[in-house]
């Protein structure tokens, strides 16, 4: 197919490598440097989607981040995309695009029934309609309208795409690299400051690329690269291309996405798609430029309407004609130089001026070429469905009001241009209130709030020469403060055209008896008549306008609508603009993948996995592993084909009558050491902990200072000042931090130091009827007897030349010792207890087998220490000393702490001793109660008693230490279930504590 | 992100510590009698300023030290750091 639009020898493309694409399924191609947008336009497509509300045909109405309307579906390495605006997508070969919002066809909409019911779809029609019936709101509204919203379809695919963040520090970031965000960059490079250079497009040089300008005797563009290429020989520069600047946030920290490869065909092996830059620069220099502003009249989203400043970049950056009959409707001098360049290049536009008599250099040279002007002219309507076929155009008078004889011309564009808004977006998000200005009738940044200045377009001045000489001065002045340096470079000398003022008139008066719709914001299909009614309505703030008719809002932001919106409100209301006020910018400037934000923090690389260093060996011997927070344990070490609940019960079964080992590595432990470590230990703990003798262990509690329980876990005195303190597996990172803060803010009197060494032990736990005999083959050279190594006692051992500490502690309730190692002595530890207790019949154990054995023995864990329960609760209150005081201890007289009634932990076996007690479960005393049932407590853990072989569950309930006998009933409504329940002892198993000490 | 100048390491990202609340509030002396409105103050009765505000931050993934910072709590700008012996003036 041949590129009917496309010229000949203009334009910045590589006309060398042709690309061939697919729109819609049918085949085009273009050029290397085409964007989607500007090889559709050089095939004559101007016809992409279709509106968001009333389905209207939609074409091209910007060349960039600012496009409203060209946003397509992206099929790419087969990946999908949506929300992919034609404008900035670059051409590759193979690129595969769909309309969105049209079916079946953007040629042939149904949807587009709504453009003839639009009067029943006035603004806020969501908020008026779907209201009634209330059972219509399920079966027909809601999946009507998630039909209907929304610009494409996300993938439900896995992203295979590889997304990565990336910190950095500068002294001067600059947003931007029209001709002050070049100049700006080049003089405080010059002058040693480093310095980053982000530029959204992938062509630097931002308006230089398209105007007719000198800056030191060369073209502006050729200035341009001939910046960059300096800037990028230099080491203290970071120049950027495909880079959105998209969020300002505290602290000077701005946040930039690189599109690395979204315009490549396929990711390359080892390169992400998009990279996240965080960045903290002393100095922003913000260098957005500005927007072209459109002209309001009646249909004026018809394809083939679009902005002046973009017809220009299509001719001059992409060779591409928008049309070969074009009307330029202007009201200022911009419009002039969009036709200056189609007249230049064979094409004879016209001009239709709202301004009656203005003089410029411009202006004369557009009519020294011949170029038809006329000036006092709007145009009321364009004319034509799915692409302009011609123009209403008429003369209006010089107050603005009155139209005269409407005559229709032939044209196949209309170039629109309402003057220039100046991008203000980073500058509002850093904090700086903005302030309107008069002469270009829009707001530019105010005082600033952090560390930023606004230059050239961004700030409102719109000449080149004005441009260049703050940008200089302004750069040189922030890197002379930052670097010390004062290297000047001399400022080159600027030709530029002179334009003359612009006209304020902007919205075309609707001519009589025409209802024609006259759109503000294109994405959202919100007209002047949207508007009209929210204000008659009552809304008055522009930030509940913006919500009610929508103006402003989707993914371009309002880039092209906010300020025709303030206008028209403020206009309206008869208040000035500054009155109006607009609404807030946020980031992100423009729509950001998600992916991008993530990062590579995904699936396992979204935390870190810590493996203990007997982790090899729990793979090698059918681990079937749970995540216990970040750490991999082995939950149950599969035989065959069990399942987890056999392979427990097994593992359980094995430690209450023989000898299991458990890898308890991952427990926190903390290295205590100092002169007041025992004072230290007295106050976190409950307990008393003065006299505690060297050798010896004890269990603690520790409350935060609301009474609620921390923590718990074993401390143990190696020497004088000298402790090993345990915590549990979750929570050791928070007690590290809790002993510090007390340490360095409450007591910082005393002499303690706390590290935490959870990773230098590695831990196995033996615990069996016949551990004793296990440990006695394991250090032949230690005295391990009971009375040699009591219930609590420690001591270091001997393991085959390997220093091991030894405690005798137990979680399971059996006789059990705990084997500590450094952590690289792990595996062999493990290894030799294997092997050593193979004649003991040695099992290991997981951590599903571990509950199994702490539940039945009533020993609390997580799941009863979470956090809302005090030491009572969990039958905790014999450690609380009555003798001293420690933290927490003054909350536990509140009122409801003491409670008569207060939830007691208790447990809980079925009736008919088989059903397995879902956690979670409630109890109540009368399942037939009427909605809500009354609840006395709650199961906080089940298992399948070994010892009983039948369910037992612990639970916690209201006047807990009553209701031992009682039967009551566990209901799960999640799970379905209501069975009948006898309360008894939380100490299921060996109730009196012998076996530990035997 | 806010950036924290750490008394000790200097200045490091908000995403190296952990926030800790109002830098004010003192413990009651241990072993003290404390009335039941003064313990309530302490452990749940917090001001909430709009404004500036001394509060306590650890650098967690740095020096771990416990440092005191006053911000303002609307604008985020942070006036002065000290180190958890230093006294809010």
């Amino acid at each position: 197919m041949v590129q009917s639009f496309r010229l000949e020898n203009l334009g910045l493309i590589n006309r060398d490598k042709k690309l061939s694409f697919r729109f819609n399924g049918k085949a085009y191609y273009g050029y290397e440097g085409d964007t989607l947008a500007s090889a559709l336009l050089a095939n004559g497509i101007h016809l992409i989607g279709r509106s968001f509300k009333y389905h209207r045909p939609r074409g091209f109405f910007g060349a960039g981040v600012d496009e409203p309307y060209a946003i397509v579906q992206l099929y790419r390495n087969g990946e999908t995309e949506p929300n992919v605006k034609a404008t900035e997508q670059e051409l590759f070969e193979g690129l595969e695009a769909k309309s969105v919002n049209c079916w079946p066809s953007v040629n042939f909409d149904i949807g587009a029934i709504n453009n003839f019911l639009k009067i029943f779809l006035p603004a806020g029609f969501y908020y008026k309609t779907f209201m009634w019936p209330k059972s219509f709101w399920y079966k027909v509204y809601e999946p009507f309208i998630r039909k209907a919203a929304g610009l494409g379809v996300a993938s439900i695919k896995h992203d295979k795409e590889r997304y990565e963040h990336k910190y950095e520090y500068c002294d001067l970031l600059i947003a931007g690299s029209g001709p002050s965000g070049l100049a700006s960059a080049y003089a405080a490079a010059k002058n040693g400051a480093r310095v980053i250079l982000a530029e959204d497009k992938a062509r630097f040089g931002g308006t230089l690329l398209t105007s007719e300008v000198n800056i030191g005797n060369k073209s502006g563009r050729e200035w341009a690269d001939g910046i960059i290429s300096e800037l990028k020989e230099m080491p203290n520069v970071v120049v950027k291309n495909r880079s959105q600047v998209f969020g300002y946030y505290d602290h000077n920290m701005l946040v930039m996405s690189e599109r690395i490869s979204d315009h490549l065909p396929k990711t390359k092996k080892f390169h992400p798609k998009q990279k996240l830059w965080y960045i903290r620069a002393k100095e922003v220099l913000i260098s957005s430029g500005s927007i072209e502003r459109p002209l309001v009249f009646g249909n004026n989203d018809t394809p083939g309407v679009m902005l002046s400043s973009a017809a220009k970049e299509y001719l001059k950056v992409y060779g591409v004609l928008v049309g070969r009959k074009p009307l330029v409707f202007t009201n200022n001098d911009s419009g002039y130089e969009t036709a200056i360049e189609f007249k230049k290049n064979g094409i004879d536009p016209i001009i239709l001026d709202t301004r009656k008599d203005p003089h410029s250099e411009i202006v004369d040279e557009a009519k020294n070429l011949g170029i038809k002007i006329k000036f006092s002219y709007v145009v009321v309507a364009a004319q034509g469905y799915k692409k302009v076929k011609s123009a209403d155009i008429a003369k209006i008078s010089d107050d603005k009001e009155q139209l005269g004889k409407i005559e229709n011309i032939k044209c196949d564009c209309i170039c629109v241009s309402g003057f220039w808004t100046p991008t203000i977006h980073l500058a509002s998000q850093s904090g700086n209130k903005t302030k309107f200005n008069e002469n270009i009738d829009a707001f530019v940044p105010g005082i600033s709030k952090q560390k930023e200045t606004t230059l050239g377009a961004a700030n409102g001045t719109y000449t080149l020469d004005e441009t260049l000489k703050s940008s200089f001065e302004t750069a040189h002045k922030l890197s002379k403060q930052i670097t010390n340096n004062d290297n000047k470079i001399s400022f080159p000398n600027v030709v530029e055209k002179k334009s003359t003022i612009h006209d304020k008139f902007w919205c075309v008066p609707l001519p009589k008896g025409k209802n024609y719709k006259r759109f503000l914001d294109f994405q959202n299909d919100v007209a002047v008549s949207d508007i009209e009614i929210a204000l008659r309505e009552g809304y008055r703030s522009i930030e509940h306008v913006k919500r009610y008719t929508t103006l402003g809002m989707a993914t371009d932001q309002g880039k092209t609508s906010n300020l025709n919106g303030l206008q028209l409100v403020s206009k309206i209301e008869n208040k000035v603009v500054p009155a109006v006020g607009h609404t807030t910018f946020r980031p992100p400037y423009t729509p950001v993948s998600i992916g991008a934000i993530v990062g590579r923090e995904v699936g396992k690389h979204s935390k870190p996995t810590r493996k203990s260093p007997m982790h090899s060996w729990h793979v090698k011997n059918n681990a079937v592993f749970v995540d216990a927070g970040v750490w991999l344990r082995p939950r149950y070490y599969k035989l065959g084909d069990e399942n987890l609940f056999e392979g427990s019960k097994r593992e359980a079964k094995n430690v209450r009558t023989n000898v299991g080992v458990c890898d308890v590595t991952t427990l926190g432990k903390i290295d205590i050491k100092g002169p007041d470590a025992a004072e230290l230990l007295n106050r976190v703990y409950s307990n008393a902990w003065l006299k505690l003798p060297v050798g010896k262990a004890r269990y603690g509690v520790m409350l935060r200072e609301d009474g609620i329980v921390m923590d718990d876990g074993t401390t143990t005195r190696i020497s004088e000042n000298h402790y090993h303190m345990t915590t549990t597996t979750a929570q050791a990172a928070n007690v590290l931090s809790h002993l510090e803060y007390y340490l360095q803010l409450v007591w910082p009197e005393l002499n303690v130091n706390v590290v935490s060494t959870t990773e230098q032990w590695a831990g196995a736990a033996i615990a069996g009827p016949k551990s004793r005999n296990l440990l006695q083959k394991l250090f032949p050279n230690s005295d391990v007897s009971n009375e040699g190594l009591p219930f609590m006692g420690f001591t270091e051992g001997d393991l085959f030349g390997v220093k091991a500490r030894i405690f005798r502690i137990s979680f399971s309730g059996e006789l059990a010792y705990e084997v500590n190692v450094e952590s690289d002595n792990g595996n062999f530890m493990w290894e030799k207890i294997m092997e050593i207790g193979e004649e003991f019949k040695i099992q290991p154990y997981g951590t599903e087998a571990l509950s199994t054995l702490r539940i039945e023995m009533g020993h609390v864990a997580g799941s009863e220490l979470d956090g809302r329960t005090i030491p009572y609760d969990n039958s905790l209150e014999g450690l609380l000393s009555k003798k001293k005081d420690f933290i927490g201890k003054r909350s536990l007289s509140r009122e409801a702490f003491i409670a008569e009634d207060r939830q007691k932990l208790v447990g809980v076996v079925p009736l008919d001793k088989k059903t397995s007690i879902p956690e979670g479960s409630h109890l109540v005393k009368d399942s037939n109660a009427p909605l809500p049932n009354p609840k006395l407590g709650y199961i906080s853990a089940s298992c399948w008693s070994v010892e009983h072989d039948n369910p037992f569950s612990l639970a916690i309930i209201k006047d807990g230490k009553n209701m031992i006998g009682k039967k009551l009933f566990v209901m799960s409504p999640l799970k379905n279930k209501v069975i009948p329940v006898e309360i008894v002892s939380s100490h299921y198993v060996d109730p009196k504590g012998e076996r530990v000490r035997s | 992100m806010l950036y924290i100048k750490c008394p000790h390491c200097g200045w490091r990202s908000q995403n190296e510590f952990s926030y800790g609340g109002d830098a004010s509030v003192i413990r009651p002396e241990l072993n003290k009698k404390v009335s039941d409105q003064d313990w309530d103050n302490f452990v749940y009765n917090r001001k909430s300023l709009r404004g500036k505000h001394w509060e306590l931050w650890q650098h967690l993934s740095g020096c771990r030290q416990w440092i005191k910072v006053e911000r303002d709590t609307a604008t985020h700008e942070i006036f002065n750091t000290l180190k958890a012996n230093e006294d809010i003036s």
